[in-house]
């Protein structure tokens, strides 16, 4: 006697299984329905409930929320006092993207070109751990290191050089009783706990310069520095800037750093947090949360082109 | 002639790099053991372990935002373990319209600055006219852990044979019994190092956090605590043991993710 060539089903889960072979949509849908559930209606409807606020104005006489469509909410971001904080917090996500590059560029070089073996794993979860590394934690530590009688404030005055970090306090525009009050700070603090995220893709896309390119430059005669600007820096470039999204796009919506650390000079999200909740604005709330997006969107057009994310 | 030593400029500037990223965590370390309580003197004018047994003891308001944190975590790494894995089977088996669509939604809440996620979902709850609870909270922290989990887990997937899969079918299991005794033995490890991964993100988190959970005390996750120690300090060196525990519960799961991962070419951690 033969076996059957099909076994027949024997319960639900084998009727189940047969629908799925048959209809592989309907297993698409069951796997798909809670997490679309989740992220596309509840997650997505808060952003997009959130954007349409910004479309309301806030009736100033009464405080209250006017529901009509409306461009006045925006046109208030440009008065002086809201510019400004634009105006700041775009510099200084600059700043700090840059000053990313420029420290996270030899570690990347360097793990990624020379770092073999242990160094390899060492340099690895040297840039993964301060990544994950607590946030706060890491914000605390500065404040430690910043304050005026901190760490800082005693190397400087051991090596009798105080007087650089006085006269960087005297600086119009980073002016604060010690550097834990300076926008200096606020400055160092951002770079510090951004320049993880710089330092990954970086050495992603680093380590996928082929050596033999480097070898070729170098017989065609071409200086160290030769071969860095015309075949290492281009060749990198893509994984700078999946790199600089992160520094920028971070840096754009933070609002605990500069709460914590420099002069309390308003940010973006600082703005965002206090127009929210004391002020009850949400109107110019929304508004001030739309600028992010509006500039990311912007860098990522901009960042795609260049072919960043075949760095990602 | 290419040569494979380092200038030592770059090797040095490299070693600084490293240095300069770990150095300011130590200082957390050394900090908790100073006997001032006022200010941040360097060097520390002596040093105590009482501070230990003062966080231990005569801080009862430690206690509530730790089992917060824990249990917050807890819950909002379970929901994304389930909805990661959800979406991450579905991604990689086939190809359907939307498909890209779905990607960029996912790596959207950790695409987008905290503050418009954290206000996004504090002005929905006000809109609908949800209280803020526990699971307003967890609502937030699973919304950017699935991405995480999903990370983990289709890297893993996409590593995975085909093959196994059709051979399960052949030997005649249903695909429960495929998902029990085949995918879920070779996903293991890439799912505990994501769960760990997003449960280290959730216990830290306070951006969002902050929108999420209402203003009362009962709502106050350990992150919050924190904040408010810093932006009023009282017996600071409490606050820097308390720094000690959150640096090691996020510490040690990162470990254990990145050696569960080892070796594959989807090591974990590599995007936050």
């Amino acid at each position: 006697m033969s076996a059957p060539a099909i076994l027949p089903a024997r319960g639900f889960a084998d009727r189940m299984t047969a629908t799925f072979w048959r209809h592989p949509r309907v297993l698409l849908a069951i796997l798909l329905t809670p997490p679309l559930l989740w992220l596309g209606v509840v997650y997505l409807g808060s952003l997009v409930a959130l954007l349409w606020q910004s479309f309301y104005s806030i009736d100033e006489f009464s405080g209250v929320v006017k529901q009509e469509f409306t461009l006045k909410t925006y046109a208030e971001l440009l008065r002086p006092s809201n510019f400004d904080i634009l105006v700041r917090t775009v510099i200084m996500a600059a700043v700090v993207t840059l000053a990313c590059a420029a420290l996270a560029f030899p570690i990347a070089y360097y793990a990624a070109r020379y770092a073999k073996g242990h160094w390899k794993a060492a340099f690895y979860l040297g840039v993964m751990l301060p990544l994950w590394s607590s946030y706060l934690v890491k914000v605390y530590a500065w404040k430690l290191i910043l304050a005026k009688e901190g760490i800082i404030g005693w190397a400087a005055e051991r090596t009798h050089s105080s007087w650089i970090i006085d006269g960087l306090l005297s600086i119009p525009g980073l002016e604060g009783s010690s550097l834990s009050t300076s926008p200096l700070g606020t400055f160092a603090v951002f770079v510090y706990i951004w320049l993880p995220y710089m330092i990954l893709p970086m050495q992603a896309a680093l380590e996928r310069v082929p050596n033999s390119m480097l070898e070729a430059s170098a017989d065609l005669g071409a200086t160290r520095g030769q071969t860095f600007r015309t075949v290492i820096l281009p060749l990198a470039l893509p994984g700078v800037i999946a790199g600089s999204i992160f520094t920028f796009s971070l840096t754009l919506g933070d609002y605990i750093i500069p709460q914590i650390i420099g002069n309390s000079a308003n940010f973006i999200g600082m703005a965002v947090y206090q127009l929210q909740g004391t002020a009850g604005n949400i109107p110019l709330a929304a508004a001030f949360a739309v600028v992010p997006i509006a500039v990311m969107l912007v860098y990522l057009a901009i960042a795609r082109r260049m072919g960043a994310f075949d760095a990602l | 002639m290419l040569s494979d030593r380092s200038p030592l400029s770059l090797r040095a500037a490299a070693i600084g790099g490293l240095l300069f990223l770990h150095l300011p965590i130590l200082l957390i370390f050394l900090y908790a053991f100073t006997t001032e309580e006022r200010s941040f003197q360097f060097p520390p004018p002596g040093l105590t372990t009482r501070w230990f047994a003062t966080a231990w003891y005569d801080r009862p308001d430690i206690w509530p935002p730790l089992w917060l944190s824990l249990r917050v975590a807890t819950i909002a790494t379970s929901i994304a373990l389930i909805l990661g894995t959800l979406v991450a089977a579905a991604m990689t088996r086939t190809a359907f319209f939307g498909r890209d669509q779905i990607s960029l939604l996912i790596l959207l809440p950790i695409a987008l600055p905290g503050v418009i996620t954290g206000m996004a979902l504090r002005s929905a709850f006000g809109i609908m006219d949800v209280p803020f609870s526990v699971w307003t909270i967890v609502l937030g922290h699973a919304t950017f852990c699935i991405v995480i989990v999903y990370n983990n887990a289709v890297a893993r997937l996409r590593r995975l044979s085909g093959g196994i899969m059709e051979a399960s079918a052949d030997l005649g299991a249903n695909a429960f019994q495929t998902f029990r005794h085949v995918l879920l033995p070779n996903m293991g490890s890439a799912l505990l190092a994501g769960g760990m991964l997003a449960f280290a993100l959730s216990f830290d988190e306070v951006i969002v956090t902050i929108f999420t959970a209402g203003s009362g005390a009962e709502a106050k996750t350990l992150p919050i605590w924190m904040l408010d120690e810093l932006i009023r300090p009282r017996q600071r060196p409490v606050t820097n043991v308390v720094a000690i525990v959150v640096f090691a519960a996020t510490f040690f799961p990162i470990l254990a993710a990145y050696y569960l991962t080892r070796g594959g070419s989807e090591t974990a951690g590599m995007g936050k």
